[in-house]
This record gives C-alpha cells, structure tokens and sequence, in this order.
C-alpha cells in the first residue's frame, strides 16, 4: 500500500484521536479511540469501517483554512481505494478498473459484443424464449466462469485483508452484528438517526442511505431471481421462459424496479456531492459503476417489457453483455466495498466484543 | 441597503444564534453581522463541546440529577464566591429548559465521550461538538428568515442617551449602516487583541495562546465601554488554561489539552518545580494551571513523565518530546540538564511507597518533605524512555465585559440602555468573577442569548 496515502491518514487519526468530538457519528471512531498508536492495517481497517458520510467533516473545527487542515473523509477514501486495489487478485486489474470509468463503459461494450458473437455463431439448439437466442447449455458455459471467478478472486483479497489487518478467529456472533449493521446501513444513520451529511454540505438527510439500499435490495432481490430459475431449472425441471406471477419473475420485476431508481439517485446524489471529500482519482470509476448496475437493471427491464416482441435477441445480448462485464468486474470495480466492508464489520464486532 | 431590520445581532457563535431565533421566531426581521467568513463561523462555539445542565431526574442524555443546590455549590467552588448570586441562579434554573429546546432546534446530544465519564450527569454532549452545534442553528435560523452577513465587522455602535441609533460595519471593503430597532450584541471577549491582553497582564500576555477563535478582539466591547457603557469584571480575569506549549497562536481548541500532569512533575525554565502537581483530579484542576504557568518566568512550564505513566491520559495532538536520560530531556527541552536531574532526584527521593497508586481517583500517594509537595500520584519518575512536554498559558475568553441585568439588557451609569442587550461570552463576566466551570460558557450564552432574543423583539414589536 502507498505509505504517503497512510502517513497522511495517520497524522489525520492522531488529530481526531485527541479531540474525540465525533464519537458518536459511526464506527470508526470508537475503534479508532481504543487505540493510542496507528500501525497501516489499523488504518486499513479504519478506512473500511469509514461509510463516507461525512458527519465528522462537517463537524470538524480544524478543515481548512485552519492549519491542521483535517479531511477525515478523504484521507480515509484514499486509504481504502489503496487498500482494494493492493488486495485484489489479480492487483493489476483493480488499479486499472478502479480508476477509470471509461474502461468500465470498454469492459461494457466488450461483454455486449462478446453476447452478440456468441448468438450470432453459436446461437440456440432449438430452445424456446430467450433460449431460442442463446440455448441453456451456453449462457451457463459463459455465466458459470464468470460467476466463480469473482468469487474466488475476492476470498484471496478478503484473506489478504483480514491478515493485513490482524485478524483473528471470526465469531458468528460477530458475522450476524455485522449483517445487522449493513441491513439498516447503520453507519450512515449519524448515530442520531438523521442520517448524514453528502449532497447538501451540513444538511442531515437519509437520501444517500435510502438509495443505496435500494440498489442494494434491488441487486439482491435480482440476484435471488437468478438463484430461483436456477433451482427451478436443475431441481424441478421447469426451465424458463416463467410466467408473470412466478418466483423469478416477481423477484427479477421488483429489484430491476428497485436497482433502477436506486442507481438513478445514487448517480444524481453523486453529482451534487463534493468531490474533494472522496478518494478524488476514483469518481469517474465509481460513477461508471453505478451507472453499469442501473444499466443491468434497466436492460432487464426492458427485456421483461419487449420479450416478446423483435427487439428480444437485441436487448438479451445488451442485458446479459451487461450482466456479463457486471461480473467479471466485480472484485476491481466499487462492487467489491460491499465485501470489504462487511470484512471490515466482522472485524469490528470483535473487537467490540474482545474489550 | 434599502432592507430593514427589527434587530441586528453582532456575533455568530451560540450566544447570537439562540437570540437570533428566538427573536425570528417572535416574528423579528432579524440580521446577523458575524466578523468571520463561513468556514470560521460560530466563534469560540465550534471549539465547545457540551453544555451543564441542571435536572431534576434524566434528561435527554443526562442520567440520575443535578440539583440547583449542587450545581449552584460547584459554581461557587470554583469562583471563590466571586458571581452574581441572582444572575448565576437564572443561569441554573433555566438550563433545564434550555435542553429539550435546543434539541427542538437542531442540537444533537451523544453520551460523554471516552474520558469524560465523570461529566456523565452534568453536561450534556453535543453530537459532533460545538461546531455541529453551530450548523444546526445556522440551518434553523435561515429557515426562519434570519438574514447572516459573513465577513461583516461591526466598527461602532452610535450611542445617543438611552439608545442604540445605528451600528455600522464593514463588509467586502465597503462601509454600511444599519438601524434597526434593537441591538443584541454577542461577540465574545477580547482575548485576540493581544495589545488588550497586554495592557492588562504586561508583557506576559505575548507569550499566551488563544485557543479558540482569533475574532474576538472586543472591538465592539471597547466601543460600548468608550461610550460609557457599564462593565464588569476584571481585564485580568480570563478562563485560561495550561496547553501544549506547540499549539498554534490561535485556534487550537481541544486537542491542545494535556492532561498528564497530574501524573508528572512540572518545572519552570529554571528547572524548579512551583506547584503540587497532584492536588485534585485533573478536570477539576485543569483550569488553574493556566494561571500558574502564567506566573512562571517566559510563561512556559515543562511537564516531565516516565514510561510507566505514557498510557494514563488522553492522547495529545502533539507527540511528547523522548528521551533515555533526564539530561537528554532536558536538553531536548532547552532545560538546565543538572538542574533538572537534581529536580527529579529530590523529587524521587521523597516519594514513598507508591502501591497504592490509583490513576483516576485521589490516592494520597504523595511525597514527604518536600516543597511544594505533590499530594496525590507520587510516583518516583526512573523508568526510561523519558516524555516532556511543554506547557503555555492558553486563553479561552476574558471575562471583562458587558454588565446586564437578568433580563440581559445593557446600561450606562443614567440607566439602562433602551434597545441594547448583551448575551454570551461578552457579558459572562457579570455571572464569573474568578475560574470556570465545565460547560458553564454554553450555559450562559444559550439562557441570555434566549433572554436577549425575547427581549429585544418584545422591544421591536
């Protein structure tokens, strides 16, 4: 990791750590107080557990112009950009893809392309519905890869991460405390339940907590889609196309539905936030990310919408391109913060529970 | 300038905001001129971080009681009986009040933060600190339509017979004019004038730190004076700390305390101890320690540890100065190297047996035979590496001000001033003759701050 990025977050951290003002906002400062001196995997884990809400810059008696010249947000976005792209497997990727949206919008076309291809010169045996452009076998042949790569890709980095910043023994306790603390996204509440400080300077508000929410139902909702017509398919010999009123289908219409907006706002909230309390190099790679997911969302949709009609085989190779360039980006692009971040609770629940 | 104002009020830290809200909120066309542009708005508020609050049972984050009688006892402890009994007890009275409304617009409260546990039930903690704080109001009280000029530096207040006919301020460079109806003024003391302190503490006042806004100069205190406006208080009288003698001339705030030295010994330039270091639990002696490193030659003290004691206070902003010897300290510190072993040895040699060491209550683990004694925390300082830290004299605010009857209004020797009142750290004085209380700065400005608002706009209408 690059130690100017962690000197800077450390002359930061021993600011705040005697000041303690913040106290209250999120998790990082507890843990950040528990502490008197700061080695780089304390920092690791303290710009993991930071959500960038921006509560305590805000709060802060010593921004600039004053001389100690504090941007807790920032130090602690730099710290953990740093921190994604050192323990991604490969590295090399994530420090191209998190810091380029325009080779997330290349990795896009690519996987559109890649679909295009694959219905042209493989195309369907004979299958029904989105089958009769693609068959089964095929999608599964893509998807399968595509869907274990990352995974395998991002348990390296998670060991990576968990070892970097002294892990120990991981407790279901600690695992639940944490699924519990990103099911309300606790961090971004502001400790009083105003929730926090983005798109309007001081101004406490829920938007950026209520939208990502919805993006990440949404995802998860789509996802869940997928699981059911993978199950109905292998377990129950039903394969697709599904009816309306189905599991997939419900589950896919409501979090497309969700994933769309939420994206949507997310982008906007975006734009009207300043950029200088960010990791600055890494907005235009975020932004491409948000605005992929809405794009996932919206292509299925669509695609729910025009099934039926010519424009079918056109909007399933922009979907599953999409879905395509979604995946294989996943351990480089922001869809990895949700990993390190629920990491980065996990560790904090213990040390909660260890004092 | 075409714009009217019912009341103009100079200042923009706490004191200022609850008059300006309350004044809109009776229905008041209400101006603030705040000396400060926006990132250093709310003077020496955005440094505060809780308020003392009495309470007849829990209140917000407030647990068990806090009596008037009891609150009215520790106010009297630290003043030496030097207040303003009526004034003092309206303070106290009404601070229950003051706290449901507060939170009613905008304040957050957190429970005391890590190392101030012995505050839990008497000062309620602002979510974020005083700054926090500020934006809250700031946020209300433009959605009240008050109206908030940044950078506008009130020059003069025209002064005829029983009243306040215009008040003029400079702002981007130009002159301007306003006569409103009343006038509130809340700009704190005049701890950043240098010159002022000077003419007060001597030469001495060069060497002192300001630890909050470098905007309070008394400008508009000096003006009201120099037109016969009553005083009180005494310009030596001040809340005045011991700091990290590194922190910045202005603004340093909070994280420029030290709070080892009750595990330490402290010496002057010369080496010479001049005070016991252990004579009460720290936030009850923190405030005294300004004056006595004021006393010192330079206004400097050195505060002196060993390893052992490193992990017993809050962390400082500034990393101590380290060494293996005493005499390598001591050149660290530009201190008399001999001087300062012999120091530590005769201190050494009078401590006794330190087994009952308790850091964070009295333990009368103290010294024999030696002068001045240190009466609690006596540990012999021999285990390496050696921490220093030096200490300066730093100023929160000066307590001479505006004199103010309890409903916070102004007054000359013929009476009082019609359409003038006075709230927050400007007239403070008249409630603090001598030391200071935790969290009793934030008490007074938002009780006459309240007063001075209802007044003036009752005035206005």
């Amino acid at each position: 990791m690059q130690t100017e990025l962690l000197q800077e977050a450390r002359r930061q951290v021993e600011i705040c750590n005697a000041c303690r003002y913040c106290e209250g906002y999120c998790a990082v400062f507890p843990a950040m107080h528990s502490e008197r001196a700061f080695g780089d995997g304390d920092l690791t884990q303290l710009a993991n557990l930071c959500h960038n809400c921006r509560g305590c810059y805000y709060a802060c008696q010593y921004t600039e112009p004053h001389e100690f010249a504090l941007n807790l947000p920032a130090a602690l976005a730099e710290v953990r950009q740093d921190s994604w792209e050192s323990f991604a497997y490969p590295s090399w990727a994530a420090r191209r893809v998190q810091r380029s949206g325009v080779l997330i919008a290349v990795a896009l076309v690519l996987g559109i392309a890649a679909l295009f291809w694959a219905a042209r010169f493989i195309g369907a045996a004979g299958g029904d519905g989105f089958y009769a452009v693609l068959s089964h076998n095929l999608m599964a042949a893509i998807f399968a890869p595509a869907f274990l790569f990352p995974l395998v890709s991002l348990a390296i980095s998670l060991r990576r991460y968990w070892r970097a910043t002294g892990g120990g023994a991981v407790r279901l306790a600690d695992i639940v405390a944490a699924f519990g603390a990103a099911a309300r996204l606790r961090d971004l509440t502001g400790g009083h339940g105003d929730g926090c400080n983005f798109e309007d300077e001081d101004r406490f508000s829920h938007a950026r907590r209520v939208a990502h929410q919805m993006v990440m139902y949404g995802f998860l909702l789509c996802f869940a889609a997928t699981g059911a017509g993978t199950v109905m398919h292998y377990l129950f010999a039903m394969p697709a196309p599904y009816p309306v009123f189905s599991l997939p289908k419900g589950l896919g219409l409501s979090g497309g539905v969700l994933l769309t907006i939420g994206a949507v706002w997310m982008a906007a909230l975006k734009l009207r936030a300043d950029r200088r309390l960010g990791a600055a190099h890494a907005w235009g790679a975020e932004m491409g990310f948000v605005l992929l997911l809405g794009f996932v969302a919206l292509s299925g949709l669509a695609l729910f919408a025009l099934g039926a009609t010519s424009a079918m085989p056109t909007l399933l190779a922009l979907h599953l391109g999409a879905v395509l360039a979604f995946f294989l980006l996943t351990p480089f692009s922001k869809m990895a913060h949700g990993f390190y971040r629920m990491t980065a609770l996990v560790r904090d629940a213990g040390r909660k529970a260890a004092h | 300038m075409t714009q009217t104002y019912d009341i103009v009020v100079i200042g923009g830290g706490n004191a200022a905001l609850c008059s300006a809200i309350t004044a809109a909120e009776a229905g008041a066309r209400v101006l603030i001129l705040e000396t400060a542009p926006k990132p250093y708005r709310g003077g020496n508020s955005r440094h505060t971080r809780n308020f003392r609050c009495m309470h007849s049972g829990p209140l917000g984050p407030l647990i068990e009681e806090y009596s008037e009688a009891e609150y009215f006892a520790d106010l009297m402890k630290v003043t030496g009986g030097k207040t303003d009994d009526h004034l003092a007890r309206l303070a106290i009275r009404t601070s229950q009040d003051c706290l449901p409304w507060m939170q009613a617009h905008g304040v957050r409260f957190q429970p005391p933060l890590s190392g101030t546990l012995s505050l839990a039930r008497t000062n309620a903690f602002f979510r974020g600190g005083g700054k926090s704080l500020v934006n809250a109001y700031y946020r209300t009280a433009q959605r009240l339509g008050v109206e908030v000029r940044y950078q506008a530096a009130v020059t003069h207040l025209e002064l005829h017979g029983d009243r306040i006919e215009r008040v003029d301020y400079d702002h981007r460079g130009q002159s301007h004019q306003v006569t409103p109806t009343s006038v509130i003024v809340a700009s704190g003391g005049f701890q950043a004038d240098t010159d002022w302190l000077a003419r007060a503490w001597g030469p001495a006042a060069e060497n002192f730190l300001i630890r909050g806004t470098p905007y309070n100069r008394g400008i508009v205190l000096a003006d009201l004076l120099a037109q016969g406006a009553q005083s009180v208080g005494d310009p030596t009288q001040c809340h005045a700390v011991a700091i990290d003698g590194r922190a910045p001339k202005f603004d340093g705030g909070i994280v420029t305390r030290l709070d080892c030295v009750p595990f330490s010994i402290v010496v002057n330039k010369h080496a010479q101890r001049f005070y016991d270091e252990g004579e009460d639990v720290w936030p009850k002696r923190y405030a005294i320690w300004g004056r006595l490193v004021a006393a010192q030659p330079g206004q400097v003290g050195y505060a002196i540890i060993d390893a052992k004691s490193l992990d017993l206070f809050m962390p400082s902003v500034f990393a101590p100065l380290k060494a293996d010897t005493i005499e390598g300290l001591a050149t660290l510190m530009d201190l008399p190297a001999e001087g300062l072993r012999a120091t530590v040895e005769q201190f050494n040699a009078a401590c006794g047996d330190p087994s009952g060491f308790h850091p964070t209550e009295m333990d009368s683990v103290t010294t024999t035979g030696l002068t001045p004694p240190k009466t609690n925390w006596a540990r012999p300082i021999t285990q390496a590496p050696f921490y220093g830290y030096s200490l300066r004299t730093g100023v929160t605010f000066t307590y001479l001000g505006l004199k103010v009857d309890e409903t916070a209004q102004c007054s000359t020797a013929n009476g009082p001033i019609r359409n003038l009142w006075a709230a927050g750290e400007t007239m403070a004085g008249s409630i603090l003759g001598q030391g200071y209380l935790a969290g009793f700065g934030m008490t007074i400005g938002t009780v006459f701050g309240r007063i001075a608002g209802r007044e003036a706009a009752a005035y206005a209408n």
